[in-house]
């Protein structure tokens, strides 16, 4: 045990370098699937008949074992293979559903009298979306992000098993050596990390919303 | 003068059902019209076809002598104050911002918009200092039903359309508001199209009335033409008023 002693410098630096990359792991897929999904949400709430298709696709993804998931994506040109950028992929196509949704939702559930009254008063269809709907679906779409982040911090931890690094690579050792100490040092960052990320995006939420 | 609104044989039809059916009236300058008529007559349908927010299926509705298929929408909607039963007003705007909405997106000068809404609450009887800066949940339902008639306003108009604007008050409130839409249209001589079921505020409120029964207009006249009129839907409304009002049918 002497060698996984936390305070040994060589495991606390490898600690310290994997949840970096964790770090980059999460932020990244969840970067991307923000980027995809908010205007994928938003354009839903125009076309309705694209709906069923759209979130079926999300919800599809979400139902396949995340480990599947990465094992599919390996053979995939351009977008597979074996390291960190199969990871994101993966972990961004995970992210998706929540945040799509909750896009969705947030829009949707914007009282009726407020958006008939807006477009009433002679608001363009633009000004309708930056004024009215997204700031009242603000804390819907935030909430949709938190639980993203909080569920992709914990999926990143699979990434390993492609080669994609982050914290995993601590458990995956851990479960093939049978070592608890390794174990947990892929896990408790981890977990620090999802609570931290909780907290911190639901005060955000709390800031950001503005009713 | 030719009418400000006018309807032209305006039928509509959403699926396979009637809501309105051949609707033929004008609205003219400086008077009030009021559509009275049960749930599901058609009277918010017709108050809608106005400023656009639904189109005819057969006939033309002319704002101006321009039928509504022929405005820029955007444009004709600023020209036309809304005020509608659940106010509408934006939750996450102060009531300064909610009032200067529409001179702001009509490119107003932030001076002259601060001083149209001192002006318009003031009207109102919210005084700016204590109430400009409040958000919509910090008004009781017959302040904010206020906030939203100056809203609606505030680009000074020509015409305002009211979708039962007094139906979800108390009726001490209801009365004071009512009373104080009267004085602020002996003020402001603003043409309207309101909409009721209540016929006491129709006779209160309306230099005409027009009543709507499945979608067709079954009357239009004056208010002492309404009470001696012998339609069986007027009539079924008149069923509706006290001794003092029955007296004089």
């Amino acid at each position: 045990m002497e060698g996984h002693n936390l305070m040994s410098s060589g495991l606390g630096q490898e600690i310290l370098d994997l949840t970096f990359e964790h770090l980059y792991l999460v932020s990244l897929s969840m970067g991307i699937a923000a980027a995809v999904a908010v205007p994928v949400g938003i354009l839903l709430t125009r076309r309705a008949f694209l709906q069923r298709w759209v979130l079926g696709f999300a919800n599809v993804m979400q139902t396949v074992p995340s480990l599947a998931l990465f094992g599919f994506l390996i053979p995939l040109p351009f977008l597979g293979g074996i390291g960190t950028h199969t990871a994101i992929v993966a972990l961004a196509l995970y992210a998706l559903l929540p945040i799509l949704r909750n896009t969705l939702t947030g829009i949707l559930n914007v009282d009726p009298a407020v958006r008939e009254s807006a477009i009433a008063m002679g608001m363009t269809g633009r000004q309708l979306l930056w004024e009215v709907e997204l700031p009242l679906a603000t804390r819907t779409i935030l909430a949709g992000l938190r639980i993203a982040t909080v569920t992709t911090i914990g999926t990143a931890t699979i990434a390993a098993a492609i080669g994609g690094g982050g914290l995993g690579v601590f458990i995956f050792r851990g479960l093939a050596s049978v070592d608890t100490t390794l174990l947990l040092a892929g896990a408790i960052p981890a977990a620090l990390i999802a609570v931290a990320a909780d907290r911190g995006l639901e005060w955000v939420e709390e800031k950001l919303s503005p009713v | 003068m030719s009418p400000l609104v006018s309807f032209r044989q305006v039928s509509a039809r959403i699926g396979q059902k009637d809501i309105l059916d051949n609707i033929s009236l004008d609205v003219e300058v400086g008077e009030t019209l009021v559509l009275l008529g049960r749930s599901g007559s058609g009277k918010t349908t017709a108050l809608k076809m106005v400023n656009g927010l639904l189109l005819p299926s057969a006939g033309e509705v002319s704002i101006e002598g321009l039928s509504t298929t022929a405005w820029d929408l955007i444009r004709l909607r600023r020209r036309i104050g809304y005020v509608i039963q659940d106010t509408g007003l934006f939750p996450h705007f102060t009531v300064a911002a909610n009032v200067g909405l529409v001179p702001r997106l009509e490119g107003w000068a932030v001076r002259d918009i601060e001083a149209r809404v001192e002006y318009l609450l003031s009207q109102i009887g919210l005084p700016s200092a204590q109430f400009a800066t409040r958000y919509p949940r910090e008004l009781s339902g017959g302040q904010r039903q206020r906030v939203g008639v100056a809203r609606a306003l505030a680009a000074d108009p020509p015409m305002l359309l009211m979708d039962e604007p007094f139906g979800a008050l108390d009726p001490v409130t209801r009365v004071e508001l009512q009373q104080q839409f009267l004085d602020l249209r002996h003020k402001l001589g603003k043409t309207a199209l309101l909409v009721t079921h209540d016929v006491r505020e129709a006779l209160l409120l309306g230099t005409r009335i027009g009543v709507l029964h499945n979608g067709r207009l079954v009357f239009l006249g004056g208010r002492s033409e309404f009470l001696k009129a012998h339609e069986e839907e007027v009539r079924a409304f008149h069923t509706c008023l006290e001794e003092k009002w029955r007296d004089t049918i």
